[in-house]
């Protein structure tokens, strides 16, 4: 595994803790296991440190996780920023009226929506998820908040598997990751 | 056992926090009404009081492991995990965990659900707080005591944003204590 950045030193910690589960869900893929990364409280608190160091202070209003990882990086991240958190949901889990937006899969299709009024016209947003593979996740949750007139600053992912080009799939918004997977 | 009734009696932020949660009426289903905690999360000073209120409990209590049930239960844990120097742990629905799991079937309504965790995520004597947005049967509850103490770790509470009229008057979920912030509001215009 290289490192995207040069090293800060905490870089090394959070690589070292991710663990790799070969074929997962499926054959031939080497799914990248966040959880462990979880288990270290140090390593953890320095994943989410790094995120807060770059979004403080840039008037960031809204971070938007993707279910179900993205809920476990966006909440202290939104905390510590001063913003709100929304979650960007699979379809039928959330209980009010919704937006929806579909986004294509290996096989097939898959939706995510998002609560009406959660986000308001103008508000710059973060999106946050674990990973970023081939990016069509991601561009549904940019979708999702630039139809409700917010600005997405920045996509921001642990882990980046750049072999699946998701970094140009993004509509030209800008990636920031910790750790690429090669 | 609230908290109202454990030490935060008048606590203007439970107040703030209760009313930050919408009610959504016959949610998933006909004559429920559904606590949603999406606009706690929309107002960062209710959502960090409310994680604020769990740090300040749990701080001190030696508490290596902060277990979360997905999903909600993931936009409450880490946070709490990171305050208190613990790790933090999904329970999950069955097939999403990639490693090694064990499971830990739990009666729903209308059949059975399944709670997973990984195998080598906790150890022997570490001291466990489980957290969930909302504690109704408590049957998710005790599916993720029963995981945690199957691997040997001691469940010290479980912890919960709201509590159902169910479990009120109960201070104890399988023999561990429950602690909730906040039970359902009564609303006349669901918010």
């Amino acid at each position: 595994m290289s490192t995207y950045r040069d090293e800060d030193p905490r870089i090394h910690g959070i690589k070292t803790k991710i663990r790799v589960v070969p074929n997962f869900p499926k054959q031939g893929i080497m799914f990248q296991d966040i959880t462990t990364l979880l288990l270290d409280p140090k390593a953890f608190k320095d994943t989410i440190d790094l995120f807060v160091e770059r979004y403080k202070g840039k008037n960031i209003s809204v971070v938007a996780g993707i279910e179900a990882r993205g809920f476990i990086f966006g909440p202290p991240i939104a905390l510590a920023i001063g913003a709100k958190f929304v979650p960007l949901r699979k379809p039928r889990k959330l209980p009010g009226e919704v937006i929806s937006e579909e986004y294509i899969l290996e096989y097939g299709r898959d939706c995510l929506e998002m609560h009406v009024g959660a986000v308001e016209p103008g508000e710059r947003a973060l999106v946050v998820d674990d990973l970023i593979a081939t990016g069509g996740t991601l561009c549904a949750a940019m979708n999702l908040l630039e139809r409700v007139g917010a600005e997405v600053i920045e996509c921001a992912c642990v882990i980046e598997l750049p072999e699946l080009k998701g970094r140009g799939r993004l509509n030209g918004k800008p990636l920031y990751v910790l750790v690429e997977y090669q | 056992m609230f908290a109202a009734e454990n030490g935060l009696k008048g606590d203007p932020r439970l107040q703030a926090i209760s009313e930050a949660i919408r009610v959504v009426p016959h949610f998933p289903k006909q004559g429920i009404m559904f606590q949603d905690i999406t606009t706690l999360l929309l107002d960062h000073k209710a959502f960090k009081d409310t994680v604020d209120i769990f740090v300040d409990r749990y701080r001190d209590m030696g508490i290596s492991v902060v277990a979360g049930v997905e999903a909600r239960g993931f936009m409450f844990g880490p946070s709490i995990a990171l305050a208190i120097g613990a790790k933090f742990v999904p329970l999950r629905k069955p097939r999403k965990l990639p490693g090694e799991v064990i499971s830990e079937a739990y009666v729903l309504e209308y059949g059975t659900d399944c709670l997973e965790m990984h195998v080598g995520a906790v150890q022997p004597g570490e001291r466990a707080l489980v957290i969930d947005d909302l504690v109704a049967t408590g049957g998710t509850l005790s599916a993720a005591i029963r995981l945690l103490e199957r691997v040997g770790a001691e469940v010290v509470e479980c912890a919960c944003v709201i509590g159902l009229p169910e479990v009120k008057g109960q201070r104890r979920l399988n023999g561990k204590p429950l602690y909730i912030l906040v039970e359902p509001r009564k609303i006349d215009n669901g918010y």
